[in-house]
Protein backbone atom coordinates (compact mmCIF):
# COMPACT_ATOMS: atom_id res chain seq x y z
CA UNK A 1 0.00 0.00 0.00
CA UNK A 2 2.46 2.27 1.06
CA UNK A 3 4.64 2.14 -2.58
CA UNK A 4 1.32 2.02 -4.38
CA UNK A 5 1.95 5.63 -5.87
CA UNK A 6 5.75 4.62 -7.23
CA UNK A 7 4.27 1.17 -8.44
CA UNK A 8 1.37 3.60 -10.41
CA UNK A 9 4.09 5.80 -12.02
CA UNK A 10 6.51 2.59 -12.94
CA UNK A 11 3.14 0.89 -14.33
CA UNK A 12 2.51 3.78 -16.13
CA UNK A 13 6.09 4.41 -17.70
CA UNK A 14 5.52 1.14 -19.09
CA UNK A 15 2.27 2.00 -20.84
CA UNK A 16 0.27 -0.92 -18.77
CA UNK A 17 -2.58 1.38 -17.45
CA UNK A 18 -5.52 -0.81 -18.41
CA UNK A 19 -3.95 -3.82 -16.46
CA UNK A 20 -5.34 -3.40 -13.28
CA UNK A 21 -8.49 -3.98 -14.70
CA UNK A 22 -7.84 -6.76 -17.08
CA UNK A 23 -6.46 -8.29 -13.76
CA UNK A 24 -9.89 -7.48 -11.51
CA UNK A 25 -11.71 -7.90 -14.11
CA UNK A 26 -12.71 -11.80 -13.40
CA UNK A 27 -12.91 -11.36 -9.60
CA UNK A 28 -15.04 -8.11 -9.47
CA UNK A 29 -17.24 -9.88 -12.20
CA UNK A 30 -17.84 -12.93 -9.74
CA UNK A 31 -18.21 -10.97 -7.16
CA UNK A 32 -20.53 -8.64 -8.43
CA UNK A 33 -22.57 -11.51 -9.94
CA UNK A 34 -22.41 -13.31 -7.55
CA UNK A 35 -22.41 -11.13 -4.29
CA UNK A 36 -23.98 -7.65 -5.04
CA UNK A 37 -26.63 -8.41 -7.14
CA UNK A 38 -28.02 -11.51 -4.85
CA UNK A 39 -27.91 -8.89 -2.00
CA UNK A 40 -30.06 -6.56 -4.06
CA UNK A 41 -32.32 -9.54 -5.29
CA UNK A 42 -32.45 -10.23 -1.41
CA UNK A 43 -33.82 -7.14 -1.15
CA UNK A 44 -36.03 -7.14 -3.79
CA UNK A 45 -37.21 -10.78 -2.82
CA UNK A 46 -38.30 -9.43 0.64
CA UNK A 47 -40.75 -6.95 -1.36
CA UNK A 48 -43.13 -9.41 -2.97
CA UNK A 49 -45.99 -10.84 -2.04
CA UNK A 50 -48.11 -13.95 -2.18
CA UNK A 51 -46.46 -17.97 -1.66
CA UNK A 52 -45.77 -21.35 -3.11
CA UNK A 53 -49.42 -22.32 -3.11
CA UNK A 54 -50.99 -19.09 -3.77
CA UNK A 55 -50.30 -18.93 -7.35
CA UNK A 56 -46.27 -18.04 -6.96
CA UNK A 57 -44.65 -14.49 -5.92
CA UNK A 58 -45.11 -10.96 -7.13
CA UNK A 59 -43.31 -8.18 -6.87
CA UNK A 60 -45.55 -5.72 -4.85
CA UNK A 61 -43.57 -3.19 -3.29
CA UNK A 62 -44.96 -5.58 -0.03
CA UNK A 63 -42.92 -3.31 2.61
CA UNK A 64 -45.42 -4.57 5.33
CA UNK A 65 -42.93 -7.65 4.90
CA UNK A 66 -40.33 -5.79 7.18
CA UNK A 67 -43.03 -4.92 10.01
CA UNK A 68 -44.57 -8.53 10.16
CA UNK A 69 -41.14 -9.91 10.05
CA UNK A 70 -40.12 -7.96 13.32
CA UNK A 71 -43.07 -7.59 15.09
CA UNK A 72 -43.46 -11.25 14.45
CA UNK A 73 -39.88 -12.49 15.61
CA UNK A 74 -39.14 -9.61 18.02
CA UNK A 75 -37.87 -12.22 20.43
CA UNK A 76 -35.97 -14.31 18.14
CA UNK A 77 -34.04 -10.95 17.05
CA UNK A 78 -33.93 -9.98 20.61
CA UNK A 79 -32.45 -13.65 21.72
CA UNK A 80 -29.90 -13.59 19.05
CA UNK A 81 -28.42 -9.94 19.92
CA UNK A 82 -28.61 -11.42 23.29
CA UNK A 83 -26.39 -14.50 22.53
CA UNK A 84 -24.44 -12.75 20.37
CA UNK A 85 -23.06 -9.89 22.80
CA UNK A 86 -23.31 -12.56 25.53
CA UNK A 87 -20.25 -14.90 23.44
CA UNK A 88 -18.68 -11.46 22.29
CA UNK A 89 -17.59 -10.32 25.48
CA UNK A 90 -16.57 -14.03 26.97
CA UNK A 91 -14.77 -14.56 23.64
CA UNK A 92 -12.84 -11.22 23.90
CA UNK A 93 -12.49 -12.03 27.93
CA UNK A 94 -11.00 -15.45 27.45
CA UNK A 95 -8.62 -15.00 24.18
CA UNK A 96 -6.88 -11.96 25.47
CA UNK A 97 -4.60 -12.82 27.96
CA UNK A 98 -3.64 -15.69 25.63
CA UNK A 99 -2.97 -13.47 22.84
CA UNK A 100 -1.16 -10.99 24.97
CA UNK A 101 0.76 -13.55 26.50
CA UNK A 102 1.70 -15.43 22.84
CA UNK A 103 2.30 -12.17 21.09
CA UNK A 104 4.85 -10.65 23.76
CA UNK A 105 6.43 -13.77 25.71
CA UNK A 106 5.63 -16.60 22.57
CA UNK A 107 9.35 -16.08 21.79
CA UNK A 108 10.30 -18.77 19.35
CA UNK A 109 6.94 -21.05 19.64
CA UNK A 110 4.51 -18.30 18.78
CA UNK A 111 4.57 -19.84 15.11
CA UNK A 112 3.75 -23.37 16.87
CA UNK A 113 1.07 -22.07 19.46
CA UNK A 114 -0.98 -20.27 17.06
CA UNK A 115 -1.35 -23.29 14.71
CA UNK A 116 -2.48 -24.95 17.67
CA UNK A 117 -4.74 -22.29 18.23
CA UNK A 118 -5.98 -22.77 15.03
CA UNK A 119 -6.29 -26.33 15.13
CA UNK A 120 -10.42 -26.24 15.49
CA UNK A 121 -10.11 -24.99 11.51
CA UNK A 122 -8.83 -28.37 10.77
CA UNK A 123 -11.78 -29.93 11.71
CA UNK A 124 -15.26 -29.23 10.58
CA UNK A 125 -17.53 -26.70 12.06
CA UNK A 126 -20.43 -28.92 12.44
CA UNK A 127 -18.26 -31.94 13.65
CA UNK A 128 -16.92 -29.81 16.34
CA UNK A 129 -20.41 -28.59 17.13
CA UNK A 130 -21.68 -32.02 17.35
CA UNK A 131 -18.82 -33.40 19.73
CA UNK A 132 -19.59 -30.77 22.13
CA UNK A 133 -22.99 -32.35 22.03
CA UNK A 134 -21.37 -35.43 23.18
CA UNK A 135 -19.37 -33.73 25.16
CA UNK A 136 -22.29 -32.26 27.28
CA UNK A 137 -24.60 -34.73 26.90
CA UNK A 138 -26.80 -36.13 29.55
CA UNK A 139 -24.99 -39.39 29.87
CA UNK A 140 -21.98 -37.91 28.06
CA UNK A 141 -18.08 -37.70 29.58
CA UNK A 142 -18.57 -34.83 31.82
CA UNK A 143 -22.19 -35.17 33.38
CA UNK A 144 -22.41 -39.22 33.30
CA UNK A 145 -19.69 -39.64 35.95
CA UNK A 146 -21.11 -36.75 37.76
CA UNK A 147 -23.90 -38.35 37.98
CA UNK A 148 -23.24 -41.91 39.00
CA UNK A 149 -21.17 -40.12 41.77
CA UNK A 150 -24.63 -38.64 42.86
CA UNK A 151 -22.33 -34.85 42.64
CA UNK A 152 -25.55 -34.02 40.52
CA UNK A 153 -29.21 -34.72 40.41
CA UNK A 154 -30.33 -37.84 37.92
CA UNK A 155 -32.32 -35.04 35.56
CA UNK A 156 -29.48 -32.30 35.65
CA UNK A 157 -28.78 -31.35 31.82
CA UNK A 158 -26.92 -29.17 30.02
CA UNK A 159 -28.02 -29.78 26.34
CA UNK A 160 -30.83 -27.78 25.01
CA UNK A 161 -30.78 -25.22 27.43
CA UNK A 162 -29.47 -21.06 26.70
CA UNK A 163 -26.26 -22.07 28.22
CA UNK A 164 -24.78 -25.17 25.86
CA UNK A 165 -26.07 -23.01 22.58
CA UNK A 166 -23.96 -20.13 24.24
CA UNK A 167 -20.86 -21.94 25.27
CA UNK A 168 -20.79 -23.96 22.05
CA UNK A 169 -20.91 -20.36 20.30
CA UNK A 170 -18.30 -18.93 22.41
CA UNK A 171 -16.21 -22.41 21.34
CA UNK A 172 -16.74 -22.02 17.71
CA UNK A 173 -16.25 -18.06 17.42
CA UNK A 174 -13.16 -17.83 19.26
CA UNK A 175 -10.67 -18.49 17.13
CA UNK A 176 -12.10 -15.69 15.12
CA UNK A 177 -11.76 -13.43 18.45
CA UNK A 178 -7.97 -14.56 19.07
CA UNK A 179 -6.92 -13.91 15.65
CA UNK A 180 -7.52 -10.33 14.88
CA UNK A 181 -6.30 -9.43 18.52
CA UNK A 182 -3.27 -11.29 18.09
CA UNK A 183 -2.59 -9.23 15.09
CA UNK A 184 -2.83 -5.88 16.48
CA UNK A 185 -0.62 -7.06 19.69
CA UNK A 186 1.90 -8.71 17.87
CA UNK A 187 2.56 -5.45 15.67
CA UNK A 188 3.02 -3.51 19.45
CA UNK A 189 6.26 -2.23 19.40
CA UNK A 190 7.85 -4.01 22.99
CA UNK A 191 10.29 -0.56 23.47
CA UNK A 192 6.55 1.19 24.10
CA UNK A 193 6.04 -0.91 27.01
CA UNK A 194 9.66 -0.23 28.07
CA UNK A 195 9.21 3.14 27.65
CA UNK A 196 6.45 3.00 30.12
CA UNK A 197 8.33 1.13 32.76
CA UNK A 198 11.33 3.40 32.20
CA UNK A 199 9.52 6.07 33.12
CA UNK A 200 8.17 4.31 36.15
CA UNK A 201 4.87 3.00 35.12
CA UNK A 202 4.02 -0.79 37.12
CA UNK A 203 3.63 -3.36 35.12
CA UNK A 204 -0.48 -2.97 35.34
CA UNK A 205 0.04 0.64 34.43
CA UNK A 206 2.30 0.12 31.43
CA UNK A 207 -0.29 -2.59 30.17
CA UNK A 208 -3.55 -0.86 30.98
CA UNK A 209 -2.55 2.20 29.32
CA UNK A 210 0.12 1.54 26.56
CA UNK A 211 -0.81 -2.07 25.18
CA UNK A 212 -4.46 -1.80 25.53
CA UNK A 213 -5.06 1.10 24.20
CA UNK A 214 -2.77 0.25 21.14
CA UNK A 215 -4.45 -2.85 20.58
CA UNK A 216 -7.79 -1.33 20.16
CA UNK A 217 -8.16 -1.90 16.83
CA UNK A 218 -7.53 -5.66 17.23
CA UNK A 219 -10.15 -5.63 19.53
CA UNK A 220 -12.59 -3.77 17.41
CA UNK A 221 -11.72 -6.03 14.51
CA UNK A 222 -12.43 -9.01 16.97
CA UNK A 223 -15.73 -7.71 17.75
CA UNK A 224 -16.83 -7.37 14.44
CA UNK A 225 -15.59 -11.08 13.73
CA UNK A 226 -17.16 -12.54 16.19
CA UNK A 227 -20.24 -10.51 16.97
CA UNK A 228 -21.45 -10.01 13.34
CA UNK A 229 -21.69 -14.02 12.66
CA UNK A 230 -22.45 -14.85 16.26
CA UNK A 231 -25.77 -12.92 15.59
CA UNK A 232 -26.58 -14.82 12.44
CA UNK A 233 -25.76 -18.42 13.32
CA UNK A 234 -28.38 -20.66 14.21
CA UNK A 235 -26.10 -24.34 13.62
CA UNK A 236 -25.14 -24.05 17.73
CA UNK A 237 -28.71 -23.71 18.36
CA UNK A 238 -29.77 -26.82 16.14
CA UNK A 239 -27.18 -28.98 17.65
CA UNK A 240 -27.25 -27.66 20.97
CA UNK A 241 -29.89 -26.12 21.98
CA UNK A 242 -33.85 -26.54 22.69
CA UNK A 243 -37.06 -25.48 22.03
CA UNK A 244 -36.48 -21.72 24.15
CA UNK A 245 -33.11 -21.24 22.12
CA UNK A 246 -34.66 -20.53 18.68
CA UNK A 247 -32.45 -17.79 17.14
CA UNK A 248 -33.24 -15.70 14.44
CA UNK A 249 -30.87 -17.83 11.86
CA UNK A 250 -33.26 -20.89 12.86
CA UNK A 251 -36.55 -18.88 11.96
CA UNK A 252 -34.28 -17.38 8.73
CA UNK A 253 -33.13 -20.85 7.68
CA UNK A 254 -36.86 -22.45 8.53
CA UNK A 255 -38.76 -19.87 6.50
CA UNK A 256 -36.57 -20.15 3.22
CA UNK A 257 -35.52 -23.83 3.26
CA UNK A 258 -38.86 -26.08 5.05
CA UNK A 259 -41.88 -23.59 4.79
CA UNK A 260 -40.70 -21.91 1.45
CA UNK A 261 -41.98 -18.57 2.27
CA UNK A 262 -39.06 -16.93 0.58
CA UNK A 263 -40.68 -13.40 0.67
CA UNK A 264 -40.99 -13.39 4.58
CA UNK A 265 -37.72 -15.08 4.84
CA UNK A 266 -36.19 -12.56 2.64
CA UNK A 267 -37.18 -9.76 4.88
CA UNK A 268 -35.83 -11.19 7.89
CA UNK A 269 -32.31 -11.83 6.19
CA UNK A 270 -32.23 -8.04 4.86
CA UNK A 271 -32.87 -6.93 8.34
CA UNK A 272 -29.76 -8.63 9.51
CA UNK A 273 -28.62 -7.28 6.37
CA UNK A 274 -28.99 -4.15 6.84
CA UNK A 275 -27.94 -3.97 10.37
CA UNK A 276 -25.01 -5.66 10.19
CA UNK A 277 -24.31 -3.40 6.73
CA UNK A 278 -24.72 -0.36 9.02
CA UNK A 279 -21.60 -1.73 11.87
CA UNK A 280 -19.69 -3.05 9.16
CA UNK A 281 -19.61 -0.08 7.15
CA UNK A 282 -19.05 2.20 10.44
CA UNK A 283 -16.24 0.25 11.21
CA UNK A 284 -14.98 0.75 7.66
CA UNK A 285 -15.29 4.43 8.09
CA UNK A 286 -13.73 4.75 11.25
CA UNK A 287 -11.30 1.75 11.86
CA UNK A 288 -10.74 1.08 7.96
CA UNK A 289 -10.68 -2.60 6.34
CA UNK A 290 -6.84 -3.14 7.31
CA UNK A 291 -7.19 -5.33 10.69
CA UNK A 292 -10.44 -7.26 9.57
CA UNK A 293 -8.22 -7.90 6.03
CA UNK A 294 -5.10 -8.67 7.82
CA UNK A 295 -7.02 -11.40 10.38
CA UNK A 296 -8.43 -12.82 6.82
CA UNK A 297 -4.97 -13.28 5.47
CA UNK A 298 -3.77 -15.09 8.14
CA UNK B 1 13.94 -1.29 33.83
CA UNK B 2 15.28 -1.02 37.31
CA UNK B 3 17.73 2.22 37.55
CA UNK B 4 20.90 0.21 38.68
CA UNK B 5 22.38 2.92 40.53
CA UNK B 6 20.03 2.59 43.04
CA UNK B 7 19.30 -0.29 44.99
CA UNK B 8 16.02 -1.99 44.30
CA UNK B 9 13.58 -1.80 47.12
CA UNK B 10 12.02 -4.67 49.08
CA UNK B 11 8.80 -3.39 47.42
CA UNK B 12 9.61 -2.99 44.14
CA UNK B 13 11.72 -6.42 44.72
CA UNK B 14 7.89 -8.25 45.42
CA UNK B 15 6.49 -6.39 42.26
CA UNK B 16 9.29 -8.31 40.16
CA UNK B 17 8.34 -10.94 41.85
CA UNK B 18 4.61 -10.79 41.03
CA UNK B 19 5.81 -9.69 36.89
CA UNK B 20 7.53 -13.24 36.70
CA UNK B 21 4.31 -15.32 38.18
CA UNK B 22 2.12 -13.91 35.37
CA UNK B 23 4.53 -14.24 32.57
CA UNK B 24 6.39 -17.34 33.68
CA UNK B 25 3.43 -19.20 35.59
CA UNK B 26 0.12 -17.88 35.32
CA UNK B 27 -0.11 -17.01 31.66
CA UNK B 28 1.50 -19.40 30.08
CA UNK B 29 -0.63 -22.22 32.51
CA UNK B 30 -3.70 -20.09 31.09
CA UNK B 31 -2.48 -20.67 27.52
CA UNK B 32 -2.53 -24.25 27.62
CA UNK B 33 -5.51 -24.71 29.49
CA UNK B 34 -7.06 -22.84 26.87
CA UNK B 35 -5.70 -24.77 24.25
CA UNK B 36 -6.76 -28.02 25.74
CA UNK B 37 -10.43 -26.07 25.84
CA UNK B 38 -9.88 -25.79 22.07
CA UNK B 39 -8.56 -29.12 21.10
CA UNK B 40 -11.30 -31.05 23.26
CA UNK B 41 -14.11 -32.07 20.71
CA UNK B 42 -11.18 -32.66 18.22
CA UNK B 43 -9.42 -35.22 20.60
CA UNK B 44 -13.47 -36.45 21.59
CA UNK B 45 -14.01 -36.82 17.63
CA UNK B 46 -10.64 -39.26 17.86
CA UNK B 47 -11.10 -41.18 20.62
CA UNK B 48 -15.33 -41.94 19.23
CA UNK B 49 -13.84 -43.24 16.28
CA UNK B 50 -12.64 -45.88 18.09
CA UNK B 51 -15.99 -46.62 19.97
CA UNK B 52 -17.52 -49.68 19.88
CA UNK B 53 -20.98 -48.93 19.68
CA UNK B 54 -23.52 -51.76 19.57
CA UNK B 55 -25.54 -50.36 16.47
CA UNK B 56 -23.42 -48.64 14.42
CA UNK B 57 -24.97 -45.15 15.54
CA UNK B 58 -22.59 -42.79 17.87
CA UNK B 59 -23.63 -43.04 21.42
CA UNK B 60 -22.23 -40.12 23.92
CA UNK B 61 -20.83 -43.42 26.23
CA UNK B 62 -17.83 -45.12 25.67
CA UNK B 63 -18.12 -48.75 24.97
CA UNK B 64 -14.63 -49.62 24.42
CA UNK B 65 -12.06 -49.66 21.75
CA UNK B 66 -12.30 -50.94 18.03
CA UNK B 67 -10.85 -50.25 14.55
CA UNK B 68 -14.09 -51.76 13.02
CA UNK B 69 -14.78 -48.22 12.23
CA UNK B 70 -11.53 -47.70 10.37
CA UNK B 71 -11.97 -51.03 8.51
CA UNK B 72 -15.34 -49.78 7.24
CA UNK B 73 -14.60 -46.36 6.63
CA UNK B 74 -16.89 -46.21 3.24
CA UNK B 75 -19.04 -48.46 4.49
CA UNK B 76 -22.25 -45.66 4.84
CA UNK B 77 -23.13 -45.32 0.86
CA UNK B 78 -24.56 -41.72 1.57
CA UNK B 79 -21.83 -40.40 3.64
CA UNK B 80 -18.87 -41.22 1.36
CA UNK B 81 -20.78 -39.87 -1.67
CA UNK B 82 -21.16 -36.95 0.41
CA UNK B 83 -17.43 -36.60 1.46
CA UNK B 84 -16.38 -37.16 -2.10
CA UNK B 85 -18.67 -34.19 -3.52
CA UNK B 86 -17.38 -32.06 -0.78
CA UNK B 87 -13.81 -33.43 -1.83
CA UNK B 88 -14.49 -32.25 -5.53
CA UNK B 89 -16.22 -29.18 -4.82
CA UNK B 90 -13.38 -27.95 -2.52
CA UNK B 91 -10.86 -28.89 -4.92
CA UNK B 92 -12.67 -26.93 -8.20
CA UNK B 93 -13.82 -24.30 -6.17
CA UNK B 94 -10.35 -24.08 -4.54
CA UNK B 95 -8.61 -23.97 -8.58
CA UNK B 96 -10.79 -21.43 -9.64
CA UNK B 97 -11.03 -18.75 -6.81
CA UNK B 98 -6.92 -19.25 -7.24
CA UNK B 99 -6.41 -18.12 -10.13
CA UNK B 100 -9.15 -15.63 -10.13
CA UNK B 101 -8.52 -14.26 -6.82
CA UNK B 102 -4.40 -14.21 -7.15
CA UNK B 103 -5.08 -11.32 -10.07
CA UNK B 104 -7.27 -9.48 -7.70
CA UNK B 105 -4.59 -9.77 -4.98
CA UNK B 106 -1.94 -8.94 -7.70
CA UNK B 107 -3.89 -5.75 -8.78
CA UNK B 108 -4.62 -4.58 -5.16
CA UNK B 109 -0.82 -5.33 -4.21
CA UNK B 110 0.64 -2.99 -6.27
CA UNK B 111 -2.14 -0.75 -8.46
CA UNK B 112 -3.45 2.22 -7.87
CA UNK B 113 -6.81 2.38 -10.04
CA UNK B 114 -10.21 4.25 -10.05
CA UNK B 115 -12.59 1.60 -8.07
CA UNK B 116 -10.05 0.41 -5.75
CA UNK B 117 -11.62 1.65 -2.98
CA UNK B 118 -14.93 0.04 -3.54
CA UNK B 119 -13.50 -3.26 -4.61
CA UNK B 120 -11.68 -3.73 -1.29
CA UNK B 121 -15.10 -2.13 0.18
CA UNK B 122 -17.04 -5.20 -1.44
CA UNK B 123 -13.74 -7.88 -0.51
CA UNK B 124 -14.60 -6.55 3.11
CA UNK B 125 -18.03 -6.97 3.22
CA UNK B 126 -17.98 -10.59 1.86
CA UNK B 127 -15.33 -11.44 4.79
CA UNK B 128 -17.24 -9.82 7.44
CA UNK B 129 -20.88 -9.86 6.59
CA UNK B 130 -22.78 -13.26 8.18
CA UNK B 131 -23.12 -16.15 5.98
CA UNK B 132 -26.64 -16.70 6.91
CA UNK B 133 -27.04 -13.52 4.71
CA UNK B 134 -24.84 -14.62 1.57
CA UNK B 135 -26.72 -18.11 1.82
CA UNK B 136 -29.99 -16.44 1.63
CA UNK B 137 -29.02 -13.61 -0.70
CA UNK B 138 -27.78 -16.58 -3.17
CA UNK B 139 -30.66 -18.32 -3.24
CA UNK B 140 -32.99 -15.84 -3.72
CA UNK B 141 -30.63 -15.50 -7.10
CA UNK B 142 -30.83 -18.72 -7.56
CA UNK B 143 -34.89 -18.66 -7.13
CA UNK B 144 -35.40 -15.80 -9.26
CA UNK B 145 -33.30 -17.08 -12.06
CA UNK B 146 -34.57 -20.75 -11.97
CA UNK B 147 -31.41 -22.31 -11.83
CA UNK B 148 -31.56 -25.54 -10.38
CA UNK B 149 -29.89 -26.29 -7.11
CA UNK B 150 -27.15 -28.56 -7.00
CA UNK B 151 -23.71 -28.83 -7.46
CA UNK B 152 -23.35 -26.18 -10.12
CA UNK B 153 -24.90 -23.76 -7.55
CA UNK B 154 -23.00 -25.09 -5.07
CA UNK B 155 -19.92 -24.00 -6.59
CA UNK B 156 -20.22 -21.20 -8.02
CA UNK B 157 -21.18 -20.29 -4.05
CA UNK B 158 -18.31 -21.26 -2.90
CA UNK B 159 -15.75 -19.78 -5.06
CA UNK B 160 -17.55 -16.53 -4.60
CA UNK B 161 -17.07 -16.68 -0.62
CA UNK B 162 -13.54 -18.39 -1.65
CA UNK B 163 -11.80 -15.20 -4.07
CA UNK B 164 -11.89 -12.68 -1.31
CA UNK B 165 -10.11 -14.63 1.13
CA UNK B 166 -7.68 -15.74 -1.70
CA UNK B 167 -7.42 -12.16 -2.65
CA UNK B 168 -6.37 -10.68 0.45
CA UNK B 169 -3.54 -12.98 1.46
CA UNK B 170 -1.97 -12.96 -2.23
CA UNK B 171 -2.51 -9.06 -1.65
CA UNK B 172 -0.15 -9.20 1.70
CA UNK B 173 2.07 -11.40 -0.36
CA UNK B 174 2.08 -9.14 -3.57
CA UNK B 175 2.66 -5.88 -1.17
CA UNK B 176 5.38 -7.95 1.07
CA UNK B 177 7.70 -8.70 -2.62
CA UNK B 178 10.89 -7.08 -3.80
CA UNK B 179 10.45 -5.12 -7.41
CA UNK B 180 13.38 -4.73 -8.10
CA UNK B 181 13.72 -7.81 -9.53
CA UNK B 182 10.56 -7.29 -11.73
CA UNK B 183 12.04 -4.29 -13.12
CA UNK B 184 15.30 -6.15 -13.85
CA UNK B 185 13.42 -8.53 -16.03
CA UNK B 186 12.09 -5.55 -17.82
CA UNK B 187 14.96 -3.93 -18.08
CA UNK B 188 16.06 -7.19 -19.34
CA UNK B 189 13.50 -7.01 -22.00
CA UNK B 190 11.36 -9.94 -21.09
CA UNK B 191 8.35 -10.33 -22.53
CA UNK B 192 4.99 -9.21 -19.84
CA UNK B 193 4.11 -12.85 -19.88
CA UNK B 194 7.51 -14.37 -19.29
CA UNK B 195 8.53 -11.61 -16.97
CA UNK B 196 5.14 -12.43 -15.09
CA UNK B 197 5.94 -16.58 -15.05
CA UNK B 198 9.70 -16.46 -14.34
CA UNK B 199 9.71 -13.60 -12.02
CA UNK B 200 6.56 -12.47 -10.58
CA UNK B 201 4.72 -16.15 -10.04
CA UNK B 202 7.92 -17.59 -7.90
CA UNK B 203 8.00 -14.45 -5.86
CA UNK B 204 4.46 -14.58 -4.76
CA UNK B 205 3.92 -18.89 -4.81
CA UNK B 206 3.41 -19.02 -1.16
CA UNK B 207 1.22 -16.44 -0.97
CA UNK B 208 -0.95 -18.06 -4.24
CA UNK B 209 -0.60 -21.50 -2.36
CA UNK B 210 -1.52 -20.23 1.72
CA UNK B 211 -4.66 -18.84 -0.52
CA UNK B 212 -5.79 -22.05 -2.61
CA UNK B 213 -5.02 -23.96 1.11
CA UNK B 214 -7.41 -21.51 2.65
CA UNK B 215 -10.28 -21.65 -0.20
CA UNK B 216 -9.78 -25.15 -0.09
CA UNK B 217 -10.22 -25.48 3.64
CA UNK B 218 -13.07 -22.95 3.71
CA UNK B 219 -14.85 -25.04 0.83
CA UNK B 220 -14.87 -28.26 3.09
CA UNK B 221 -15.84 -27.04 5.89
CA UNK B 222 -18.53 -24.64 4.48
CA UNK B 223 -22.14 -25.28 6.34
CA UNK B 224 -24.20 -22.49 6.15
CA UNK B 225 -24.11 -20.90 2.90
CA UNK B 226 -24.11 -24.63 1.10
CA UNK B 227 -27.32 -25.70 2.94
CA UNK B 228 -29.09 -22.82 1.57
CA UNK B 229 -27.51 -23.14 -2.43
CA UNK B 230 -27.48 -27.33 -2.36
CA UNK B 231 -30.86 -28.49 -3.29
CA UNK B 232 -30.66 -32.29 -2.41
CA UNK B 233 -27.19 -32.75 -2.77
CA UNK B 234 -25.15 -33.64 0.02
CA UNK B 235 -21.40 -32.16 1.07
CA UNK B 236 -20.10 -33.88 3.98
CA UNK B 237 -20.88 -31.20 6.60
CA UNK B 238 -24.66 -31.25 5.08
CA UNK B 239 -25.07 -34.92 5.70
CA UNK B 240 -23.43 -35.48 9.17
CA UNK B 241 -26.06 -32.00 10.35
CA UNK B 242 -28.84 -33.76 8.72
CA UNK B 243 -27.80 -37.55 10.25
CA UNK B 244 -27.17 -36.10 13.88
CA UNK B 245 -30.80 -36.32 14.51
CA UNK B 246 -30.79 -40.17 13.60
CA UNK B 247 -27.65 -41.02 15.49
CA UNK B 248 -24.22 -40.16 13.82
CA UNK B 249 -22.54 -43.34 12.20
CA UNK B 250 -19.08 -43.56 13.56
CA UNK B 251 -17.30 -43.24 10.07
CA UNK B 252 -18.08 -39.65 10.67
CA UNK B 253 -15.37 -39.43 13.59
CA UNK B 254 -12.72 -42.09 10.92
CA UNK B 255 -13.43 -38.95 8.24
CA UNK B 256 -13.07 -36.22 10.22
CA UNK B 257 -10.24 -37.92 11.86
CA UNK B 258 -8.61 -38.45 8.66
CA UNK B 259 -9.00 -35.17 7.53
CA UNK B 260 -7.81 -33.48 10.43
CA UNK B 261 -4.61 -35.29 10.00
CA UNK B 262 -4.31 -34.59 6.53
CA UNK B 263 -4.63 -30.92 7.09
CA UNK B 264 -2.73 -30.94 9.76
CA UNK B 265 0.45 -32.46 7.98
CA UNK B 266 -0.05 -30.25 5.50
CA UNK B 267 -0.01 -27.15 7.91
CA UNK B 268 3.01 -28.29 9.87
CA UNK B 269 4.71 -28.82 6.81
CA UNK B 270 4.04 -25.16 5.39
CA UNK B 271 5.94 -24.23 8.77
CA UNK B 272 8.81 -26.44 8.25
CA UNK B 273 9.15 -25.23 4.91
CA UNK B 274 8.80 -21.61 5.64
CA UNK B 275 11.36 -21.62 8.83
CA UNK B 276 13.91 -23.63 6.89
CA UNK B 277 13.75 -21.23 3.46
CA UNK B 278 14.23 -18.59 6.08
CA UNK B 279 17.19 -19.92 7.23
CA UNK B 280 18.93 -20.16 4.12
CA UNK B 281 18.38 -17.01 2.95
Amino acid sequence: MEAAPVAHRRSARRGRGLAPYALIAPGAGWLLVFLVIPLLILLYTSLESGGLLFGGFRFTWAFSNYGDAISGNLRYFERSLLYASIVTITCLVLAYPMMYWIAFYGGRWKTSLLLLILLPFFVSFVIRTVQWGFILADQGIILGPLKHLGLLPQDFHVLATPFAVVAGMTYNFLPFTALPLYVSLERIDPTMVEAAKDLYASRWQSFRRVVIPLSLPGVFAAFLLTFVPATGDYVNASVLGGTDTTMVGNIIQDRFLIQNAYNEAAALAAVLMLAMLVLVTIYARVLGTEDVVRSAAG
Amino acid sequence: MLDPATTPSAAELVRHEGQKRWTRFLLPTYTIAMIVYLASPILVMILYGFNDVPHERQTPEFWGFTLSWYRQIFGVPGLSDALQNSLLIALIAASVATVIGTFLGLALGRYVFAGKALLLFFIFLAIAVPEIVLGSSLLTLFIQSRFILGLGTILVSHIAFDVPFVAVTVQARVAGMDRSLEDAAYDLYARPTSAFLRVTLPQILPGVFAGFLLAFVLSLDDFVITQFVSGTTQTFPIWVFGATRVGLPPQVNVMGTLLFAIGLAIAIGNVVVRRRSRGLT
